[in-house]
């Protein structure tokens, strides 16, 4: 390969080992004086770091809400309205679903950010998939707070 | 075609496809749960409607299957944090991989008959 000359760091024996079990990737470009004011920021660095700090609370969360609506207390038997008004009588699982809600829909909006990013190479494409995207996370994150906040157990 | 690494077609790969695959299968089950959810603002008859779905054999069965897919992104999730910030985390990714996959087993094993109780019930009696 050509790529040879420019990047000497990968085409050394040694440039795979198991500490380094991928290619090393240069950076593709440099950040000078001449960058966009758009991509000057560290919008990627704190996304990459949210995704792992949301994940350790959702592993929490999303495991612990398995366990209580899918494993204890016979199942999915149990689940009926009368089952939602019980816990969101209490404040404590308001707020569990409410940060649970919240940081899946950031989470999961965030991943599938970075996977238009990387299989739509049209730039048009992009930017509709993503405006799809954003509403349907804008939309899911706005009704579920409006829900856990307005639910009625004396709806009827 | 770039010489053999150590990642491409092997366990650092497939799991990164596995990692995709599984999170926007959640991603758009939970789009799906919070619509169906939010029916306890209509009523309490179109709440239980909906919910009566899942109670279904065959969406029982799809049920246990989001468990596969959520366990599986969490494991490998807290596998990936282990590569990015421990030290040691890139030398044994492999071995926590199979570790990732056998702890995913046996809880698998062990959410078997909880999550699917309404079904096997309804199948072959209390």
């Amino acid at each position: 390969m050509s790529a040879e000359t420019t990047t000497p760091a990968t085409d050394a024996v040694s440039a795979y080992d198991v500490d380094h079990p991928a290619p090393v990737i240069e950076p593709p470009r440099a950040r000078t004086r001449k960058t966009p004011r758009a991509t000057r920021t560290n919008f990627e660095m704190y996304g990459w770091l949210f995704m792992r700090l949301s994940g350790v609370l959702l592993v929490v969360l999303v495991l612990g809400h398995l366990l209580i609506q899918l494993v204890l207390d016979g199942g999915v038997t149990k689940i009926g309205f009368a089952f939602v008004a019980g816990r969101w009588a209490s404040p404590f699982w308001q707020a569990w679903d409410l940060i649970m809600l919240w940081l899946a829909t950031l989470h999961g909006a965030n991943g599938l950010r970075t996977i238009i990013n990387d299989y739509a190479e049209r730039d048009n494409t992009r930017l509709w998939l993503k405006a799809l995207l954003y509403t349907a996370a804008g939309f899911t994150i706005v009704l579920g707070t409006l829900v856990i906040f307005t639910f009625d157990p004396n709806i009827r | 075609m770039p010489a053999g690494t150590l990642y491409r077609g092997r366990e650092g790969m497939w799991s990164w496809v596995a990692h995709r695959v599984t999170g926007v299968l959640i991603f758009f089950f939970l789009f799906v749960h919070v619509l169906d959810t939010s029916l306890v603002r209509v009523s309490p008859e179109a709440y239980d409607d909906v919910v009566a779905t899942y109670k279904n054999p065959v969406v029982n069965l799809m049920e246990y299957g989001l468990v596969a897919a959520i366990l599986f992104h969490a494991l490998n999730g807290l596998r990936v944090i282990a590569v990015d910030f421990w030290s040691k985390g890139a030398r044994y990714q492999r071995q926590m991989l199979w570790g990732v996959v056998g702890v995913w087993v046996v809880l698998m094993a062990g959410a078997f008959y909880p999550v699917l109780q309404h079904t096997l019930r309804e199948l072959f009696g209390s």
